[in-house]
């Protein structure tokens, strides 16, 4: 890129936009799409940062035709988006919006994508810059990059880009990742792949970064020699619910702890990169998931448990075996927890237990830094272990924030100390709505700036991390029932307390 | 909720707001700096309403000093009003009414309502001492913003503004051409033309944005910039700016108040969204970042001499 003459040196008002491109959805039909996608543009587009011929072009089955499209968005952003209908931006939104009716197996429909895709080109001044959405099954991806490729769309023309974003999961295990990944690049060079981890995208993920390195009160009893383990929860309240075709078969690990629990870990973990920038951060990550040990024995490093039927939260629900959709016999887990050990110098010895499952005691994802004991020889409190070990937790959702858990003398004359927390809440301090996830991910995949987004190293590592676990699970047994609106079975419980720990209550 | 204070000090709002705090269940914690804003009487009511909605992005404490319209000949005395909850937005808001002038010495009025820690920012909505810095208020903020647009002719103002300068200080001109400086960066990234032979702007005789405009053009190009004052009254400072490139000529045009035309060579012609921006935007912007800003001090004191009028 040339230098711009505008942008001078430490000019920190303005901000990058995005420059004219269009966004291209597969499978535009489906949620996510109407849910989360047209919405997060809505929003970039009303905080100015898109172009003004920004397009967004669905690609699927219906006959609808542009019209319908685009009543179809308008419902979609009145919905969902975040920011307040405007008029204006919606007007300028509109006139890009084209809607190609076509199959992913029938080259007509890519052809007529390329023709409206060369039609915007002119009208919308989109300049050959195109990314591909791929809000589809991992099945489907050979078919429509091949697609793609066959209609000459793959291939950037003159000085516009092509780009292809897909979604999890990358693969069932390490080697149909690998595949997945060959299919994909056969067609799209790495760099033009950005695969989203919407997890990466959310503000309190991203204040990990921000908390361990931009703070210098926190690194340096970020290690073994203070840390005594660390805690990485996803709860849901939630049954498998309209997800069942889906998820029977992948199970709680795959869904959950391949990629953004790890992704977690390695954040918390990692050491310092020598920059923000994309390839910097990444390497770090990527040290750290090849640091983790291979884990030898899986009874006493893994636990699985499957929820059952009963009552939670004043309602009866089904156990999941009783979903619709689930055979009655599948061995499938939706309740996964790992112990982990990341053998490096900075984390040896220190667990890091790692925790996942559908109709827990209540929605949230969090990391908890858990401290070593103070030593008890001034307070009994501490001898007798009423007072718990320090702990930082980062919540990452909901009610985004960090708390602190300390001791403090409980006032009155005896010297009695007691468990208090600090806390601080994003909504509290920072009161604007923070952007979603999405917003921030599809400005970056059109800015071509890629920090959040995993390469297919780090999800290789992952599976390897996780694939022993899901061949041990296959081979031998069945996962433990657990109650609806509890933490889990009780194998999960032993796993801790084979190490004298518990899990924190979330 | 208000709280009034007749003829108090400064330790009894101090304590007063504690008490408030702890009564209303209103945490006040969190705030990340302490916002003076020295108004006159009148004016009161539509910058604290501007503080407070610039305040849901930066949680803060507000301090009003009210300097009363007319000089009353009564004894000397501070009264006081505390807002909290929801008639303060996401702040805490202090208003303090010094009467009869001359005997508050405002640090010694304001010091003990500072946050610990927290920086300091003080804004002049209407008027301004001739060099922020050296002002008793000013000496002790990190940040001072002051309006030009409010203190008559632009050149003038903007030449005593410079005469004054100091880093840390910013003004409301400046942010508002912000939207158009952002839009003729992000065109200049995609053309990717470092050549410009010659920049344009127009604008309304005697506003400061458009000075501010054409003078960063000026200090980015190392150029003359050309300022065409002809622009009608009624639709903002800035009308039109132009850039001419080697391919044609990149341009954006005031429309009416929300939304600009953005000419691209080799492109179809846009319409941007760009409205007039509400004071509460402006503060906002200022509040994000609190060190100097390095660029609105270059081009007050390096840019404004290449503009031609």
């Amino acid at each position: 890129m040339k230098p711009n003459p505008l942008r001078l040196d430490g000019d920190r008002r303005l901000a990058r936009i995005a420059g004219p491109s269009s966004l291209v959805i597969f499978g535009v039909t489906g949620d996510l799409a109407f849910k989360k996608l047209i919405p997060a543009v809505y929003d970039l587009a009303a905080g100015g940062l898109l172009h003004p011929g920004f397009s967004v072009v669905g690609y699927g089955r219906r006959d609808w035709d542009d019209e319908q499209f685009r009543s179809l968005v308008l419902e979609s952003i009145s919905a969902h988006a975040r920011e307040e209908f405007n008029e204006e931006v919606f007007a300028s939104l509109r006139d890009g919006l084209r809607f190609v009716e076509g199959t992913f197996d029938n080259s007509e429909g890519f052809t007529r994508l390329a023709e409206v895709l060369a039609e915007l080109d002119q009208s919308r001044g989109t300049a050959g810059n195109h990314a591909f959405y791929l809000s589809i099954p991992p099945g489907q991806f050979p078919v429509v990059t091949e697609g793609l490729a066959a209609a000459g769309l793959a291939h950037s023309v003159g000085a516009g880009w092509r780009r292809v974003i897909i979604e999890k999961p990358f693969g069932q295990d390490e080697e149909s990742a690998a595949q997945l990944n060959a299919t994909v690049e056969r067609v799209f060079p790495p760099e033009s792949v950005f695969r989203i981890d919407h997890y990466l995208g959310k503000e309190t993920v991203q204040n990990i970064l921000a908390l361990r390195f931009a703070n210098s009160m926190y690194e340096p009893i970020w290690n073994a020699n203070y840390v005594d383990h660390v805690q990485i929860t996803m709860a849901e309240d939630i049954g498998v619910g309209s997800r069942a075709g889906y998820y029977d078969g992948i199970g709680a690990a795959r869904d959950v702890i391949q990629n953004h629990l790890l992704q977690l870990l390695a954040l918390t973990a990692m050491e310092e990169p020598v920059s923000l920038d994309a390839s910097a951060v990444r390497a770090e990550k990527e040290k750290v998931l090849e640091a983790i040990a291979p884990l030898t024995h899986i009874p006493t490093s893994a636990a699985r448990g499957q929820y059952l039927g009963g009552w939670q939260g004043g309602r009866q629900v089904k156990g999941y075996l009783d979903e619709d959709g689930i055979p009655a016999d599948s061995a499938t887990e939706t309740y996964a927890a790992l112990r982990l050990e990341v053998d490096n110098r900075r984390w040896q010895g220190v667990p890091f237990y790692l925790r996942t499952g559908k109709r827990l005691g209540r929605r949230v994802t969090e990391v908890a830094v858990v401290f070593n004991d103070a030593p008890s020889h001034l307070f009994p409190e501490v001898k007798q272990q009423q007072l718990g070990q320090n702990a930082l937790v980062i919540r990452v959702q909901p009610d985004e924030g960090v708390t602190m858990r300390f001791a403090s003398k409980v006032p009155g004359p005896a010297m009695q100390v007691r468990n208090v927390t600090m806390d601080f809440g994003y909504g509290h301090a920072f009161t604007e709505t923070s952007p979603e996830a999405y917003e921030r991910l599809i400005l970056d995949v059109l800015r071509g700036d890629a920090p959040l987004f995993p390469r297919h190293r780090e999800v290789e590592l992952s599976w390897r991390v996780l694939d022993p676990v899901m061949r041990q699970w296959a081979s031998t047994g069945t996962p433990e029932g657990y109650q609806p609106g509890t933490w889990g079975p009780p194998s999960a419980d032993q796993l801790l307390a084979r190490d004298s720990r518990v899990w924190r209550r979330p | 909720m208000i709280v009034e204070l007749n003829d108090t000090t400064s330790t009894e709002i101090q304590k007063k707001l504690i008490r408030v705090r702890e009564e209303g269940g209103a945490v006040a914690l969190g705030r990340v700096l302490t916002f003076l804003i020295h108004t006159s009487e009148p004016q009161e009511e539509k910058v604290i309403s501007a503080a407070n909605e610039a305040s849901r992005e930066h949680p803060m404490r507000i301090v009003v000093i009210s300097e009363p319209a007319q000089s009353s000949s009564s004894q000397p005395r501070l009264d006081a009003e505390i807002r909290v909850g929801g008639d303060a937005g996401a702040s805490e808001v202090v208003i303090l009414r010094p009467v009869g002038q001359g005997e508050n010495f405002l640090p010694g009025l304001v010091n003990g309502l500072l946050l610990p820690d927290a920086p300091v920012v003080t804004w002049w909505p209407n008027q301004c001492p001739t060099c922020m810095a050296d002002s008793d208020l000013g000496q002790m903020s990190q940040r001072r913003i002051l309006d030009s647009l409010e203190l008559g002719d632009g050149f003038e103002a903007l030449s005593a503004v410079s005469a004054g300068y100091h880093p840390g200080d910013t003004d409301l001109a400046w942010s508002r051409v912000t939207g158009w400086r952002t839009q003729l960066a992000a065109t200049l990234d995609y053309l990717e033309t470092e050549h410009i032979d010659s920049a344009r702007v127009v604008g309304m005789a005697g506003n400061p944005s458009a000075m501010l405009l054409a003078g960063w053009l000026g200090l980015a190009l190392g150029r003359d910039i050309q300022l065409d004052s002809t622009a009608h009254r009624g639709i903002g400072g800035v009308s039109e700016v132009s850039l001419e490139t080697p391919d044609g000529v990149v341009k954006l045009t005031r429309l009416d108040e929300r939304t600009v035309t953005l000419t691209v060579p080799n492109q179809p012609d846009f319409t941007l969204f760009l409205p007039r921006r509400p004071l509460e935007s402006l503060l906002a912007e200022e509040l994000r970042r609190l060190g100097p800003d390095r660029v609105y001090g270059d081009v007050l004191l390096n840019g404004l001499k290449w503009v031609r009028t």
